[in-house]
């Protein structure tokens, strides 16, 4: 009886051991891709991946069907799905860190890799990317292979952007100034010598946020460290979500 | 007897006004005052759409600024937006809390939505025709047009019924964009009228690359022969030059038929090598053509700006940007001798308030779009045409198209053959009916051109169970089959409310009451006279 006894609590602090063990998060389910596995896809392939919600645009409607566009991200890279079928109800629940299993096409949008066309199922487990640094990497070849991700810019300069009477101001609003209050914010940015153009995005981060009113408060020669997500428009095109004076 | 009868009608008279009450408060319709009121202020908004593009932008903010200096006791607020969907998005949404603008850019087929409101939207042939404040009426402050300045087919396009609830401020129409130099290239010449044959097999010509991966072509990796901004527009245009169905004045849906279906079929090979895509899956048609990444881009006259390697306006850095020649011809047709083509482009509308002079106030500041100081300016600053005989014919305007080509600005040549292309084919241009719906008619129209695209692109079999499919998902989506049944008039419309079940019963208990009650009276009255 006693043997009995010692076996069964030792079989229960066996597997009481392996349920305190933490979950992989970042492991993959049956038929899911790795980061590698989603990257060497071809554009139009169907793709399957499990990825977490680093930042959400705004929840539309487009015919009474719920939409939702996200900057997601795994511990390997970054997944933007683009104009997914949603509820409000599961936007909502989409907050920073939630993962999701999506299953979609890769498309590409001149030059912005993305999911599209994409279902998807929430699943338990949180993660939220550390920005990375890639101020250094701007001007390479190899920025591409960060695309999407959440990242940061230190210790750039404002530089001068025209308005549409010509003058020398610090942001615009849309591209070309033709925009108005609320509408993305377009400034540019240098380091080494090269000059970029980042983007508030309106739809990622409103009038209301604290990153617009500081890019509206940036004066020219300001010197600012900034975090965003690596969104491509013919070209990288930063959609910045944090603007501070430089360390 | 007396009392129960009192009672009963006493009870339906309740009723009554209770269930007329129920429900959204009804706004009345907008009748037009006899002068307008000077001595208050009207604060009035004004919701417009700008192409990304600041002239444009100006153009609004220097109307509104002459505008109020004629009559300094209307403000006038402008809201931008760079999408017609959002602007129409927006005033849906804003119709049931009544904060609709007072005066909106806009399609007709939004108005039509717009209109299932009970007087949300102003019609405008009383005021039209008013002596003081209509169209060159005799208390205006500023040289408007008279109505017969208005292009007729133009002011025609913003009736619905019987009723005009627009005004056109703007129209353009589509245009295919060419790299003239890749065409020959490919040993072919660009004909004055394009066939829908010609762009397809230059296109697949195109698609030939060299060991490398490289397209002979333009010796990139990338190039997609054809692109179409508009695939809503694409299929309008091929079936009206068919002559097929697409939807009935009334509503009726036509649209999946079988000519619908050869047409997607026809275009599912090309989707399928790569030599034709579209503006939603791709890009930017301008951005493809300027790089040299693209041959055919069809995109609106609205567009021109954009549109070659000299555009005033450029999307793309100066490194990805490559010289050629750019020509402009109508979109391709299926019979040549008789061209058809959309006509498109923003009109305006006025929404009722509560009180009649804001509305007056909103009339004048819309009729104002359309003198020639702010017609002439707008149109210029793209491919569009003015929608005044009295802006068309003026010496600043005939002045304007005659200078193409002298810079790369104002002149730009692109821009002008552009506008040239609708003011020679105004009378080939045509409208899809407008009905509450033909706003998703239309968003469906394109989507079955997009989704076959998708389709080949992702290797997918199209073939009769797909279309089948296909039809049932798109009248699913965009719920064209409950618009049937409405245009049917056959909708069901579900069982009554308890209300009103409840309301109906009373008022028949109540008639045979008083059936009663005056049978009970004819008897009493036959007896004594018994």
């Amino acid at each position: 009886m006693k043997r009995m006894l010692l076996l069964v609590l030792s079989a229960l602090l066996v597997l009481s051991c392996f349920g305190c063990g933490e979950t992989d998060i970042h492991k993959k389910s049956e038929g899911v891709m790795t980061y590698a596995e989603y990257a060497a896809a071809a554009i139009e392939d169907e793709v399957v991946v499990e990825t977490f919600v680093q930042a959400k645009q705004g929840y539309w409607e487009d015919e009474g069907q719920g939409k939702v566009t996200l900057y997601t991200q795994d511990k390997d890279g970054a997944y933007f799905i683009y104009n997914m079928n949603t509820t409000q109800a599961d936007f909502d629940k989409m907050t920073v860190g939630t993962k999701l299993r999506i299953k979609g096409y890769k498309a590409e949008f001149s030059g912005e890799v993305e999911i599209i066309d994409a279902t998807y199922e929430i699943l338990d487990g949180s993660y939220v990317a550390e920005p990375k640094d890639i101020t250094a990497l701007l001007a390479s070849d190899d920025l591409i292979n960060s695309q999407n991700q959440r990242v940061s810019f230190k210790g750039m300069t404002v530089e001068a952007s025209k308005d549409a009477e010509g003058n020398d101001v610090a942001f615009l609003y849309k591209w070309n100034g033709s925009g108005q209050d609320g509408d993305d914010l377009y400034f540019n940015v240098s380091v080494d010598g090269k000059t970029y153009q980042f983007t508030v995005e309106s739809y990622l981060c409103d009038k209301t946020t604290d990153v617009y009113a500081a890019v509206k408060g940036l004066k020219i020669g300001d010197k600012i460290d900034m975090e965003g997500f690596l969104y491509w428009y013919e070209g990288v095109n930063p959609h910045i979500t944090s603007v501070k004076p430089a360390a | 007897m007396k009392r129960m009868l009192s009672f009963c009608l006493a009870l339906a008279l309740i009723l009554t006004l209770c269930a007329g009450c129920h429900g959204a408060k009804r706004k009345d319709a907008f009748v037009i005052p006899d002068s307008f009121d000077t001595s208050k202020t009207y604060e009035i908004t004004f919701w417009a759409k700008n192409d990304t593009n600041i002239t444009q932008t100006n153009i609004y903010k220097k109307a509104i600024a002459d505008f109020m200096a004629l009559y300094p006791n209307i403000r006038v607020e402008l809201k931008l937006y760079t999408d017609y969907g959002k602007i129409y998005n927006d005033v849906i949404t804003n119709i049931p809390t009544s904060t609709t603008p007072n005066v909106c850019i806009t399609y007709p087929d939004h108005i039509a939505t717009y209109m299932t409101g009970d007087n949300t939207v102003v019609p405008l042939d009383k005021l039209f025709a008013d002596p003081a404040y209509g169209l060159g009426g005799s208390e205006l402050r500023f040289d408007g047009p008279d109505e017969g300045e208005i292009i007729e087919k133009f002011l025609s396009e913003c009736k619905i019924g019987e009723d005009h609830y627009a005004i056109p401020f703007m129209r353009s129409t589509e245009a295919c964009y060419i790299n003239r130099d890749f065409v020959e290239r490919l040993g072919y010449t660009v004909p004055d009228v394009l066939t829908w044959d010609f762009i397809f097999e230059v296109s697949e010509k195109a698609m030939e690359k060299d060991a490398d991966g490289n397209f002979l072509v333009n010796g990139q990796k990338v190039m997609i022969p054809f692109i179409y901004k508009s695939t809503d527009n694409m299929m309008i245009q091929m079936l009206r030059q068919k002559g097929a169905g697409y939807s009935t004045d009334e509503g009726e849906i036509l649209i999946f038929n079988e000519t619908t279906e050869e047409l997607l079929a026809a275009i599912a090979p090309h989707a399928g090598t790569g030599a034709f895509s579209t503006f939603k899956i791709s890009s930017y048609p301008a951005n493809l053509l300027n790089a040299g990444q693209c041959i055919f881009a069809i995109d609106s006259t609205a567009g021109a700006t954009w549109m070659g390697s000299d555009a005033p306006l450029c999307d793309i850095s100066e490194d990805k940007l490559v010289r050629f020649e750019t020509v402009v011809r109508m979109i391709p047709q299926f019979e040549t001798e008789a061209p058809q083509m959309i006509s498109q482009g923003p009109s305006v509308c006025v929404f009722n308030k509560d009180d009649p002079q804001e509305v007056l106030a909103s009339w004048l500041f819309a009729q104002y779009l359309l003198t020639n100081e702010v017609q002439i300016a707008y149109s210029q600053t793209e491919g569009y045409a003015p929608v005044t005989s009295k802006a068309q014919t003026s010496e600043a305007y005939l002045d304007y198209l005659s200078r193409a080509g002298e810079d790369s600005d104002l002149y730009y040549r692109v821009k002008l053959d552009a506008t040239r292309l609708l003011l020679d084919n105004t009378e080939n241009t045509f409208v899809t009916p407008v009905f509450n719906g033909s706003a998703s008619l239309r968003n469906a129209a394109g989507q079955l051109i997009e989704n076959v695209t998708k389709s080949m692109r992702r290797k997918e079999i199209v073939d009769d169970a797909y279309f089948d499919k296909l039809y049932a998902d798109i009248r699913a989506l965009y719920r064209l089959d409950q618009r049937n049944a409405m245009a049917d008039g056959r909708a069901e419309l579900g069982a009554l409310p308890t209300m009103s079940k409840v309301l109906i019963g009373v008022l028949v208990g109540t008639w045979v009451l008083i059936g009663v009650y005056v049978g009970v009276q004819a008897m009493k009255k036959r007896k004594k006279q018994a």
